[in-house]
């Protein structure tokens, strides 16, 4: 109880104090300010592009490619297939009794970015009539939908915020043809946000492709038994090579390779930051104690003992690191919070938009690293502060 | 030079603080020396193009295919001395998707593109030679442990072989070697002869990913360009001809502005260093005072005086470079072995040493001046008085 009256007291007197000290608390507080600051905007990023990709699809829909294709770019499935696996039991069925399965064809198409010229692969994909029936996510922010038969495209919002040319009513040319932009579609944010999305079947002769890259259905039973069911039907069938995998799945797989860069990206930029302001932040430390040596000195000979003086040096250290982690995390969220970025997705070959995300999740890392920081620069200081011998301390007087 | 051991004293005279600075100074180089092998790790394609090598692909896309006849047609226009092709083979290595990138080339015709490239007469002479004979990068080779005279089993995510799975092999006769550290990145693929794919792939025969030109003259490039696109205009392939280095700084653009971000990261580093450094310079100098006194009593003159507390900073900023910069370079094959030829090499060149000796002058400045200048406006009555 009395050492807890003791760190109090002398807490207490080191906060007091603090304004004097400004310029050396300040260096503190900015060094670490700037490590969380770059953690968070870095992780922001990569949290940005992983939840982009991760809310995409649902978990009660498939999407079907060739066997042993880990992307659509790469997967191929032959026409008279789609219809097979569209057919098939497993896959649901809207009032009409027609399959709610969509075989769509993917392509690129160059776009340059607003204000650069540059070409960009943006993906390109023609969907069928259910489409929007299966994916309720999908639906129209301004303009109406494509018509059937036309060379008419609608837009993802975020393809029309990043690359040039897509407004509604302009024109672009893809091939050998013209296309209007009819539309601005929105899908909570997903990846098909960054796609620009046509009629299939106007796609595939204006590509002169003879097949699509895959079929995305929902399932009619949508447990892990009816999943397996429906998986069991495709294997049976010696005309299908077909891999059928959750929505949620198959997306999460396309964020692994960029996710991970940009982490050890982030870790690795933050580690040495980190460093540099341990360095920092005890440089602070030691100066503090040595302007308050007397005070120190006078504290222990009216008998506060060693081990208060320590914490209270520490307390000092990890509240200065907590102001700095603070602005840090501030900074970094009126900074980048929301900011949209375009970028190549290696897994898919194409371009992905998405926000950058400062998750409270993430906030709470910075303050963790801000604490460990301060508790490393503090500790070596609060030990010699401790360990001064009273004599000494005083002679400075 | 005269005045280095008086700096030298002055530097530290707080061995503590000294050192802990410099520490600080030591990592944000170190931190440098590696965000700009980065950078230049990602600007290698464009750095290493060659002035009198085009690229001709689809014109709408790159992923779209060409028909393997238009390589006659191209060879025939006037100015161009060399031709080769390739095509993306969409490899999986051990159910890893594009672990490496495959192409299927012609061998004579693309190893005769790519000098750079370096393989030893025989191999060569074995890949032009062995219809299923592959070639692969030398760091490829040490990754996965490879041997020359192996069979080399991939998957091709796109194209199916003969027997109508996706399962290819073939017979690695050879090793791509590179001096350049920057070109060595660009050899981690390996090279499968055309000949033998286009002949046993069930789809898209007869077609190929696109041409690469040698021009005789570099200036003519452009013009040239025109003409090949020209040639096939209104064809049902339309083609885009551009030089290799705006086709490879396209692309990088593709993945964004690395270099912009690499430049945010270093200015939000080098900003804290300044005000921790700044702060430790001042409360250096400011601890000094009288000392400045005694030396101008002693007949150093204020000019002097200015440039000893400056010629301190910039010693303080040249010794952490240094080290930091150094520590950047004793790093750089532990960490190219750590990423398994996954990424390009990275390295440290000439270029990042000056640019770090720019920022450490610059630095130096910016934390110098201040002190400096309050060294010089001190009176001697003052300062001796003081404390």
């Amino acid at each position: 109880m009395r050492a807890l009256t003791q760190i109090v007291a002398i807490t207490l007197l080191n906060l007091r104090n603090l304004p004097q000290r400004v310029g050396t608390s300040l260096v503190v507080v900015i060094g670490i300010a700037g490590v969380v600051g770059v953690l968070v905007s870095m992780l922001a990023m990569s949290e940005g592009f992983r939840y982009t990709l991760a809310s995409t699809g649902r978990s009660d829909r498939v999407i079907m490619l060739r066997a042993g294709s880990d992307a659509e770019m790469s997967s191929g499935v032959a026409r008279d297939q789609a219809t097979l696996l569209a057919a098939l039991p497993g896959v649901a069925r809207d009032a009409n009794g027609r399959p709610l399965a969509s075989a769509e064809l993917v392509v690129m198409v160059d776009l340059p970015r607003k204000g650069g010229t540059e070409p960009n692969n943006v993906p390109f994909r023609g969907v069928q009539r259910a489409a929007f029936t299966i994916r309720h996510e999908a639906h129209m922010i301004e303009g109406r939908p494509f018509a059937a038969g036309v060379r008419e495209v609608i837009v993802g919002r975020k393809a029309a915020k990043q690359f040039a040319g897509l407004d509604i009513g302009s024109r672009i040319a893809f091939r050998d043809s013209d296309w209007t932009v009819v539309g601005i579609f929105g899908s909570d944010g997903d990846v098909h946000e960054s796609e620009i999305w046509a009629d299939a079947e106007v796609a595939m002769s204006a590509f002169r492709r003879t097949g699509y890259q895959s079929v995305t259905a929902r399932l009619a039973d949508d447990s892990q038994a009816g999943l397996a069911a429906f998986r069991d039907s495709i294997t049976r069938d010696p005309r299908f090579s077909i891999t059928a995998l959750r929505e949620p799945e198959y997306y999460a797989k396309q964020a692994t390779v960029l996710s991970r860069l940009i982490n050890v990206l982030g870790y690795t930029v933050a580690t040495f930051m980190a460093i540099g302001a341990t360095f920092g932040a005890l440089n602070c430390m030691y100066s503090a104690i040595a302007s308050r040596q007397v005070e120190i000195g006078t504290l222990r000979a009216i008998g506060f003992g060693g081990a208060p003086v320590v914490i209270s040096v520490m307390i000092e250290a990890v509240l200065l690191a907590l102001v700095g982690g603070a602005v840090g995390g501030t900074v970094a969220y009126l900074y980048c919070d929301g900011a949209s970025l375009s970028t190549l997705n290696f897994n898919t070959f194409s371009q992905v938009a998405f926000d950058f995300r400062v998750t409270p999740d993430l906030l709470a890392r910075g303050l963790a690293w801000a604490i460990v920081i301060g508790l490393a620069g503090g500790l070596l200081p609060a030990i010699r502060a401790a360990r001064m011998p009273v004599t000494e301390a005083l002679r400075t007087l | 030079m005269r005045y280095l051991p008086l700096l030298w004293a002055g530097l530290f005279r707080k061995k503590t603080r000294t050192i802990l600075t410099l520490l600080s100074i030591v990592v944000a180089f170190a931190l440098f020396g590696l965000l700009q092998a980065v950078k230049i790790a990602f600007d290698a394609g464009a750095d290493m193009a060659d002035a009198k090598r085009l690229l001709t692909t689809a014109r709408y896309s790159i992923i779209e295919p060409l028909p393997i006849g238009y390589l006659r047609r191209i060879e025939q226009v006037r100015g161009v001395v060399g031709v080769a092709y390739a095509d993306w083979f969409g490899s999986k290595y051990q159910n890893e998707s594009n672990a490496f990138p495959v192409f299927a080339v012609d061998p004579a015709r693309y190893l005769d593109m790519y000098p750079e490239f370096t393989v030893n007469p025989g191999e060569r002479e074995a890949f032009v030679r062995t219809r299923t004979g592959a070639l692969a990068g030398r760091r490829l080779m040490n990754r996965f442990g490879w041997k020359v005279g192996q069979k080399l089993p991939i998957a091709s995510e796109i194209h199916a072989n003969r027997d109508g799975t996706m399962n290819w092999e073939f017979d690695l006769v050879g090793i791509i070697d590179a001096e350049d550290p920057v070109a060595q990145g660009n050899s981690d693929m390996v090279l499968i002869n055309v000949s033998y794919f286009d002949e046993a792939r069930a789809q898209g025969k007869g077609k190929t990913g696109w041409y690469v030109v040698r021009v005789a003259d570099s200036t003519q490039a452009r013009t040239i360009s025109a003409t090949i696109d020209n040639l096939f205009q209104n064809s049902p392939d339309e083609t885009k001809t551009q030089p290799e280095k705006e086709f490879a700084l396209g692309f990088a653009k593709q993945i964004g502005d690395i270099g912009a971000l690499v430049t945010r990261i270093l200015l939000a580093v080098f900003f804290t260093l300044l005000i921790l450094t700044g702060n430790t310079m001042a409360q250096s100098i400011r601890e000094r005072i009288p000392e400045l006194g005694i030396l101008k009593t002693l007949g150093f003159s204020d000019g002097k005086v200015t440039a000893l507390v400056l010629a301190e900073a910039l010693l303080l900023l040249v010794l952490g470079g240094a080290i930091g910069m150094g520590a950047a370079v004793l790093s750089m094959p532990t960490l190219n072995n750590a990423t398994g030829g996954r990424f390009p090499p990275l390295f440290v060149g000439l270029e990042s040493w000056v640019l770090a000796a720019i920022v450490a002058a610059l630095v130096a400045l910016v934390i110098g001046l201040p002190p400096a200048w309050r060294a010089r406006r001190l009176k001697i009555v003052d300062a001796l008085s003081g404390h």
